[in-house]
């Protein structure tokens, strides 16, 4: 059990490269943090900091109050499951499991029931006398769990641990985990750059982009207040829609979609002083007009626009909408989804419509957008220039509860029972990224208050 | 198909043909070794009657048993330190960024390409003064410098094939550098420690030159040497079959190592340790 806290750590490497650039998080107690971010945003770096097998160039690294900077990695008591599992391949699965324990002396009494407890929550009971090498990926990767949770760390650290398994493993193991941190209640630092993962395993999630920290909040605070035009278009998929918009006089905005009315306060404000702005729609929120309730409908604007491509996929369905964008803003969409790992090839629309609308590929149709869940970015900055930030805060505060009531619960669940991970999603059913993410499981609900 | 299978009949041809090369001058001692008095010149390969009479004068010399005595005691000694400190430089030159790393690997380099006969005349001389000529100590310090090189080459090698994360992952669950070292590092570089161990072994095991110019006396004479020695059963006689059947006996060890560790040298030993 323990808090970390991260107060401005920064690594440079030899060269003088900053991998991790003035990072500050702090995480509670029985906390599950995700830090997220495209490859090379130093997220494994900081990682190892915590568990020490990184030196730290500055700042200050503050385990359960005390400063761990300069501890090795075995004085920390924190315990980490790394990418490749790092099994020793010359010992059996009971012996990988009970390494930790040999090396601090504990009497073999105590370590057989130990490791005989852990193995039955992993269901590794059969395997204990196999050697690593006959196991398979999965076996091998709850091994690896097992050598974790075997000992009373303070907190677990993981390492990508899901990406060496196939898609549907990695379904299940992620289920696993967000059970086992739950019942065990420790606080636990997760490193992926998946982001189905990272919505659905953690409190809060860190959105990291070249060692910079961007934003650090719950899943839902991120998806729909996202600080930047990074978060924005990094979380959700499909990803959020940008497009160019000029401001006019009239309290609207020339988009390449038509003219679209500005209808909330924050977005009155965010035009001001600005020629130019980057709009960022999520896909569902546009929908086929003729689907939309007369009442809705005019909290929102309509335009007409030629349908590229749809995708039927049975409970959704997904048009591609082709733009005209200047030079300057094409230029800048790209250089953002190379930055997000993503190579976006044109400037296009991705919108969702209902599975039942009859708009089809070829032909134009009339779309509605909630104009009241457009953001507006400065083209410039990147920066939201429409983040409600009290909406935001409340939005992490409010599942910060309910972390801590799941956490109650699981704490009192026998051994052996799962907390009904597969419940029913919770929310408006707008949350979350259509690939999974949006069936989020009330075991795994996001929580955590904005800290930082 | 008619191919390879023509091809493997050549293979099995040249294998043939090189053990023949290579084993030849073994069975010719070997039958050397059986041949009782003048039946060594009888003209034939094979002893005209298979005798132990060599093996009796050979074991009831002291001069051939105490230099057993020291070349295993030298050589194990020589051997068992020659490893341990070839392991830990190893896993320096390995693991460790340090100045001066490079350099230490182009000196072990030129230590091995060095002419050892070169260093024998003014080892010789240094010993006898200061009171190592002619005693273990004094075989033992030479052939730790000569062997080091190559056991250093031989286990980073082998180190630097073991994933870093191993480490990590110990040291992460309470372990020391050491012990991460003793209870990960080195049983899975275990097939390296051993083909290191061996080849120290038989480089001391066979050395001639500092056996015969840094010793004197049966104090710490080796083998190689004490053959050198060696007289028949009479002060008179050739003793061509003697020294052939201590040559065989001086094998024998050789033969029990290489067929006892083999087993031990069993690479793949790091599979699973990694995702495969």
């Amino acid at each position: 059990m323990a808090a970390i806290e991260m107060k401005h750590i920064i690594k440079k490497y030899g060269d003088g490269f900053p991998a991790v650039n003035d990072v500050s998080i702090d995480i509670a107690d029985g906390e599950f943090v995700i830090l997220v971010g495209p490859s090379g945003c130093g997220k494994s770096t900081l990682l190892r900091m915590i568990v020490g097998l990184e030196d730290i160039t500055d700042g200050d690294m503050i385990i359960n109050g005390q400063r761990v900077n300069e501890k090795a990695p075995r004085d920390r008591n924190l315990s980490m499951v790394f990418q490749n599992y790092a099994l020793y391949p010359h010992l059996t699965v009971y012996e990988n499991i009970a390494f930790p324990l040999r090396l601090s002396k504990t009497p073999d009494a105590d370590i057989d029931k130990r490791v005989r407890e852990a193995s039955t929550l992993l269901e590794l009971d059969d395997h204990l006398e196999r050697k690593p090498a006959n196991l398979s990926g999965g076996q091998r990767q709850r091994v690896a769990m097992g050598r974790a949770i075997v000992r009373q760390a303070d907190a677990f650290l993981f390492d990508e641990p899901l990406s060496n398994l196939d898609a549907k493993l990695r379904g299940q193991m992620r289920t696993e985990i967000s059970r086992l941190q739950r019942r065990l209640g420790i606080t636990t630092v997760y490193v992926t750059h998946d982001q189905t993962e990272a919505m659905t395993l953690g409190d809060r999630v860190a959105v990291m982009k070249k060692g910079i920290l961007q934003q650090i909040a719950s899943p839902r605070e991120l998806y729909e207040q996202p600080v930047n035009l990074f978060v924005a278009g990094f979380i959700g998929s499909p990803p959020m829609n940008f497009l160019p918009a000029e401001v006019r006089g009239d309290g609207k905005l020339q988009t390449p979609l038509g003219p679209i009315a500005l209808t909330t306060d924050l977005q009155r404000q965010a035009v001001q002083g600005h020629d130019v702005l980057l709009m960022g729609v999520r896909p569902e929120a546009f929908e086929d007009a003729k689907l939309v309730d007369p009442d809705k409908r005019d909290k929102g604007d309509v335009f007409n626009a030629q349908v590229d491509v749809t995708e039927w996929l049975g409970n959704e369905q997904y048009a591609y909408i082709p733009f005209e964008a200047s030079a300057e803003i094409r230029d800048q969409l790209r250089d953002l989804s190379r930055e997000l790992d993503s190579d976006q090839l044109r400037t296009q629309l991705i919108i969702a419509i209902d599975s039942t609308s009859r708009i089809r590929a070829g032909r134009t149709a009339d779309i509605w957008v909630d104009t009241r869940r457009m953001h507006l970015f400065d083209p410039k900055t990147g920066v939201n220039l429409t983040r409600d930030e009290q909406a935001g805060a409340r939005l992490t505060a409010e599942v910060e509860e309910e972390r801590r009531e799941e956490m109650e619960e699981a704490r009192n669940m026998p051994l052996g029972e799962a907390p009904d991970v597969q419940g029913s999603s919770s929310g408006d059913g707008s949350v979350g990224a259509r690939d999974g993410a949006g069936s989020r499981s009330s075991g795994t609900q996001e929580a955590g208050s904005r800290r930082v | 198909m008619n191919t390879s299978r023509k091809g493997q009949v050549g293979w099995i041809i040249g294998a043939i043909l090189i053990m023949f090369y290579a084993l030849l001058p073994v069975a010719w001692i070997l039958s050397l070794s059986f041949k009782a008095g003048d039946d060594i010149n009888n003209q034939k390969f094979w002893p005209t009657n298979w005798s132990f009479e060599n093996y009796d004068i050979v074991f009831s010399s002291d001069l051939f048993t105490t230099a057993l005595r020291n070349s295993v005691g030298i050589s194990l000694i020589a051997t068992f330190i020659s490893v341990v400190l070839a392991m830990l430089a190893a896993y320096a030159v390995a693991r460790l960024e340090f100045p001066g790393k490079s350099l230490i690997l182009g000196v072990a380099l030129a230590i091995t390409v060095f002419p050892i006969i070169a260093i024998a005349t003014p080892l010789f001389n240094l010993w006898r003064t200061i009171g190592l000529y002619d005693t273990w100590l004094g075989l033992i310090i030479p052939y730790l410098s000569f062997s080091l090189p190559l056991s250093i080459y031989v286990l980073s090698a082998f180190f630097r094939e073991i994933p870093w994360e191993m480490e990590q992952a110990a040291q992460v669950d309470g372990a020391t550098a050491w012990q991460a070292f003793r209870k990960v590092i080195v049983p899975l570089a275990a097939p390296g420690v051993f083909t290191a161990a061996i080849l120290t072994f038989f480089a001391i095991w066979n050395d001639f030159i500092f056996g015969i110019t840094l010793t004197s006396s049966e104090a710490a004479r080796p083998v190689p040497a004490a053959l050198a020695f060696f007289s028949g059963a009479s002060q008179f006689a050739q003793p061509t079959a003697p020294i052939a059947a201590a040559s065989v006996v001086v094998t024998i060890p050789v033969i029990i190592l290489v067929l006892a560790f083999q087993q031990k040298i069993v690479a793949g030993l790091t599979n699973g340790a990694v995702k495969g």
